[in-house]
This record gives structure tokens, sequence and C-alpha cells, in this order.
């Protein structure tokens, strides 16, 4: 079992003629995703590698029952095109693109908020359910079919994780990249309830960042909800204060943001965190063999 | 990306925000004339990118031109230290000569982003000048904020309710009302980040003033706004950063003496973390993107050259899709382009990788190769101490 996508995940990719569109587009069909239309407005009629391309995304719906976009269109049609698919009815987009300007996604996140579509991203890796379907840009052969879900902020340290899983025989049963921009689509929550229900995951590992608050927000679910153990990685803990986010942002999140705050509330909340980006495999590991020898979390 | 208080002021300015009458000056001798043009009384304000310019010095209210002068001449080239600017500081270059005003009452207001709600929020206080995360740390219920409906937008009734929990009434009401309609126009016109009045004044004579002001641009929105790029000043940058920049790699200048060079974000702070772990001091944070190429790695190789304490370097390449022969090409190019005799240890995974490797090690370059980034980061680490 697996969440968001499997083998029967039937594919549109927006921009799909652009350079990394079509190169990714090759890529997740060789890993075996079902790709059966492509989007690129003024180019519909064409066929590219084989696949039909369609002027929007309703047409190429409606000729191939795509249900889940993978989204490659340029920063400034990028908001466009999330609306696009979620007007047309699909149940997920997955937008890869980054450097989408955050005035153009704040109304596209109030759409969302109405619409039955979930939406993975921006500036994201990307999804995969191993061994069944890719969509995204992470390298498929790393990954291998197993029951620990992923879910992570991050690109290629989510690559190093699941790599280090792999390594110690934890597949994985889907791998979620959320993004790394202010305004995401799902969030770390809306992916944890997922694998909280989803048979086929039997541990979650998640990888969070300095930044925001949605991995302290995450951590108190956690404790609330979740049925399965939980390992985590906070990236950043020795990063310096760095470039100021402006003094207005600080007041929002009331001091959050920093790695040491989300190392401590997710262990509060019962989470096994990993102390080194050399420790993820480890840490999961603990976490199922504390979760196997009978510890319940407070409840 | 930052600009400086003075071009804030003018694009709230040429919103209908009202701003003090004032002038920019590159020389001692602009800020004299400026001064007396102001009628010699008048502030001078050190422009940086950064706050906390008062307290450190950089601001002052002089009486006469030729006092304006003297402290221009001080201040020109002399590096300000604030709590925002970090203890290397920042050199000014440019001054902003300001007609004094008469103050009665202070205000903050900002626009932002709010993560938590996806929506941008307007912030109000009734404490002006003050450092706002300082407000909101000591006193939270003096800040009041409005979450803005991006289909509804920002209107008159809500600013006004804002204006009256600022304490306003009457006619600078009605005139703050207008500003905060204008501001919100600022913010999404502008593609800002954050805009903020800090002060907000009310003067003597009643009218409402941006006295400081700071804009930062979101820097997604850069490609519809072709002026943004000649708004900076590169001055006010690390000349390391702004190289990395034309490659359009993220590159921040650390303490230490590793130059670290990494594809990804994530990973990057990740790398850091693992070398302060094994003892290691990171001389900088570099991402070259998650899909490396051969050019930026390159490129990306000679900037942590161009730092004078990198002692060593380490490279952390997750490929995963791109080619690890192609990045090693990129490594051995970008070396002996620029003679690097520095030890470097490699860490590179993803298709080729055997490849990789032999290339680096038959390169003739001081480098070791690993698999495993606790055991790179050990011999990086060894290899220094």
């Amino acid at each position: 079992m697996s969440i968001l996508i499997n083998n029967s995940s039937r594919i549109v990719v927006q921009g799909i003629t652009g350079r990394s569109g079509l190169f990714h587009t090759q890529q997740c069909r060789e890993y075996g995703s079902n790709i059966v239309a492509g989007v690129t407005p003024g180019k519909g009629g064409i066929h590219i590698e084989g696949i039909p391309v369609f002027n929007t995304v309703a047409e190429a719906v409606k000729y191939t029952n795509a249900n889940v976009s993978m989204i490659f269109v340029p920063p400034p049609g990028a908001a466009d095109a999330i609306l696009e698919s979620a007007a047309a009815g699909l149940e997920l987009a997955v937008c890869i693109t980054e450097g989408i300007p955050v005035r153009d996604m704040v109304p596209v996140k109030a759409v969302l908020k109405q619409s039955k579509m979930r939406l993975v991203g921006p500036n994201c890796p990307g999804v995969i359910t191993p061994g069944e379907c890719k969509i995204g840009i992470m390298p498929g052969h790393i990954h291998r079919p197993g029951k620990i879900g992923v879910v992570s902020r991050s690109g290629t340290l989510t690559y190093e994780a699941v790599k280090q899983l792999t390594d110690m025989g934890l597949g994985q049963s889907t791998c979620v990249g959320i993004g790394g921009d202010p305004i995401i689509g799902m969030n770390f929550i809306d992916v944890l309830k997922l694998f909280n229900e989803d048979p086929g995951t039997e541990g979650v590992f998640m990888i969070g960042e300095i930044g925001g608050s949605a991995e302290e927000d995450a951590a108190h679910w956690i404790q609330e909800h979740m049925k399965k153990p939980v390992a985590a990685f906070i990236a950043g803990v020795t990063a310096p204060p760095g470039k100021r986010m402006g003094h207005a942002g600080a007041i929002i999140t009331g001091g959050k943001g920093k790695a040491e705050d989300k190392i401590r509330t997710l262990t509060e909340c019962g989470v096994t965190v990993a102390s080194s980006p050399t420790k993820m495999g480890e840490a999961m590991q603990t976490a199922i063999a504390a979760k196997g020898n009978g510890k319940k979390k407070p409840s | 990306m930052n600009i400086h208080e003075y071009q804030a002021k003018e694009i709230l300015n040429s919103f209908g925000i009202p701003i003090p009458r004032g002038r920019v000056a590159l020389t001692a001798d602009q800020v004299e004339r400026a001064a007396k043009e102001m009628g010699g009384r008048c502030v001078v304000k050190a422009q940086i990118y950064a706050g906390g310019r008062g307290k450190a010095g950089g601001v002052r209210l002089v009486h006469h031109p030729e006092q304006a002068q003297e402290y221009a001449k001080e201040l020109f080239g002399k590096t300000l230290v604030t709590p925002q600017t970090g203890p290397e500081g920042l050199k000014v270059r440019r001054i902003l000569v300001e007609e004094a005003v008469e103050i009665a009452r202070e205000f903050y207001l900002s626009i932002t982003l709010d993560r938590s709600t996806s929506r941008y929020v307007l912030i109000a206080s009734a404490e002006g000048g003050m450092e706002i995360e300082e407000v909101a740390s000591k006193t939270p219920e003096k800040i009041h904020t409005l979450t803005i409906d991006p289909f509804l937008g920002l209107r008159s009734y809500q600013a006004r309710q804002i204006a009256l929990q600022l304490g306003l009434s009457g006619s600078v009401c009605e005139d703050c009302v207008n500003l905060i309609l204008n501001l919100y126009r600022v913010c999404l016109e502008k593609d800002c980040a954050l805009v903020e009045i800090n002060p907000l004044v009310v003067t003597r004579a009643g009218w409402l003033m941006a006295m400081d002001a700071k804009i930062t641009f979101d820097d997604n929105a850069i490609f519809r706004h072709r002026e943004y790029p000649d708004m900076m000043d590169y001055s006010q940058l690390d000349p390391l950063e702004i190289n990395a920049g034309k490659y359009d790699l993220a590159y921040i200048k650390l303490s230490g003496s590793i130059g670290c060079l990494v594809n990804g974000a994530g990973l990057a702070m990740a790398t850091l973390d693992v070398l302060k772990e094994f003892g290691g001091e990171p001389a900088n944070f570099l991402d070259v993107g998650g899909g490396a190429t051969r050019e930026k790695v390159a490129e990306a190789f000679k900037i942590i050259l161009q730092d004078a304490d990198v002692k060593g370097i380490f490279v952390n390449i997750f490929g995963g899709i791109m080619r690890c022969d192609v990045i090693a090409h990129g490594i051995i190019e970008a070396a002996s382009e620029v003679n690097c005799t520095l030890p470097i240890v490699v860490r590179m995974d993803g298709s080729q990788v055997e490849e990789g490797k032999r290339l680096l090690t038959e390169s003739g370059l001081n480098v070791q190769c690993s698999d495993n980034l606790g055991d790179a980061a050990s011999k990086i680490v060894g290899m220094l101490g």
C-alpha cells in the first residue's frame, strides 16, 4: 500500500515540452510511471515521445482520464498551472517549479482550501511510491519498496535519508517532498494523517529544517494522534542567524524557527530525533524498536 | 532583496504616502548643500542594509550645514556595526539628509506574509520606533494584527479599525485609513516580502508621515520588476556573495576554514552540522542547486577558493540523476584553472560514481573520495587537523 500515488495513477505533465519537463518525463516513464498526457498551451495536437500534448489540462483529462498532474511550468505561469489542474478536477498536483512569487501563491492557497485537489509543493522533489510510480525529480534507484513513509521539506537531504534507510533494509511505502517554499500545498500534518491511515506504512521518517513552525505543529499532532513510530531529523542546528527574514516575520512565529526549538518540541512529543545527519537511518530503527518493545506514548 | 531607506521612502511616496523632504548624498559637500536646502536644521542618516543604525551612531540631528558636513565626513567610509549587521558591520556609502520634523506621536505599521495562514498580514502597534520583536515579547497586547483576505483585499472599514486601535481620531484617522490601503497596494504591486514603516508619526502639525521605512522584495518576483537590479547597492553585499549571485548560487560566508560545496539547501545545512559534529569549522554555506551542473560546480569551486580563510574543501553532491563523472570534470576543471593545491574531500552519489571517483583520483589533485557522509566529514577534518 502507499499514499497519494500508485501504479494506477494516470499522469499529465504540465510544461512537458520544456527542457527539464521532458527530461524528467522520460525519467519517470523509465521508472514505470504511467504518463498519459502532456500540456503546453499552443502546442496541442503534437506528440512528444509518443505522448499526446494538449492545450489545456481539461482536454487532457477528457481524452486520457488523467487524474494526477506533474508541473514543470516556469515561475511566471506556475501558479496558473496549479489553478488550471484544480479546475480540471484532478485529484493531485505535484508542482516541481522553484521560484514562484509569494503574491501568486497566496490566492492559489486560498482556492485550494475550497478544492478537492491536493497540492504537493511547489519547490519540491515530488512524490515516489517505490516500485510503482515516481512523480518528480528524485533518483528512483535509491528507493526500495517497504513500509517506511518519508515526508520532507528538503530535496537532496531526503535522498540522503532514503539512501540510509534503504542501506539498512528499511524500504519505503511512499516518499513525499512537501517543498521548501513559505507557501506550500500539503504540510507535514496533511501527509502524516495519510501515513497514519495507510495499512502499508509502519513508521514515518520526517525531515525538517530551520524557519517557520511547521515541525512544531507536526510534533503536537503526532503526540495527539499518531499510532505509528516517528523519527526525524532537523537540518540547521549549526546554521548562523544569517540573513534576517525581516522584523515582522519574526513576530508572527513568536520566536519560533530555530532548530533547537524544533528538536526539543519533537522529542517532548515522543519523536526520535537523529542527533546527526549520518544517523537518520539509525534513528528510524530506534523508533521502530522502541514501539515494538511495547512502549506506549503517553495518551 | 533589500533596498535602502531612501529608496523605500521614494516607493511609498509614489503611492501617496507622505515622507519628510530629503535628499540622498554621496559626498560630504553634497550633505552640506542638502542641509542648506533643508534650512540648516536637519537629520543626517547613514544608509546601510540594516536597522539599528541610531544606537550605532549612524543617525544624528544637526543644527547647521557645517555640522552636517563634519558629521558626514566622519560617517562616509565608516563601518557601522548594529545588532542586524553581524560583527563585520556595513560601510556607509550613501547618506540621507532630511528635514527635521516635530513629532507628536509614533507608531509601527507593516505588511508581510504570515506563513501559518498563507496570507498577508497587517501588523500595527502604538509602540513606534521600537524593535517590533521586543514589543511582541514584552507587551504582546500592544500589537494589532489583521489577516488580509486575498480576494476581498484590505477594506477601508478594516483599516479604520486598526487606525482606531492605534488611538487615532478625526481627520488623521481617515488619513491613516488611506495610508494603510496604499501600503497594501505597495506590498502587492511591488511584490514585497516586507514593507514596514517604523516609526509612522503624527507631526505636531497633525500630519501623518513615514519617518523610517524598510522594504524587502520577494526574490522570486524579480523577473517581473526590471528596475530592481538597478536599485541594488552592491557595496552593501559581500563581494563573494555578489559573485555567487551571478551564477545563481546561494552562498553565505561563515567564519571557519573548510570550504563547502553542496547541492540542495537542506543537505548543505546538514553538511555544516556534520562538519561541526566532527570538530570542523565551515568557511561557508554554498548550495549549487538540487540539480548541480558542471558549470555551476566549477564556478562554485572558484568562489570558495577566493576566500583566503579556506584551508580545505568539502564537496558533498547527492546527484541522484546527475552523472558523477560530469561533476568530477567540473571540479577538476576549476581546480586546475586556479592551481588549487588545498586538500579536497569529495563525497558523491549518483550515476557513474565509480567513473567520477577514478577521474578525481587520477587528476593529480590533493583529493580523497568517500561514499559516506560521516566518513567524508572526518576525513576533511583530519586532513586539516
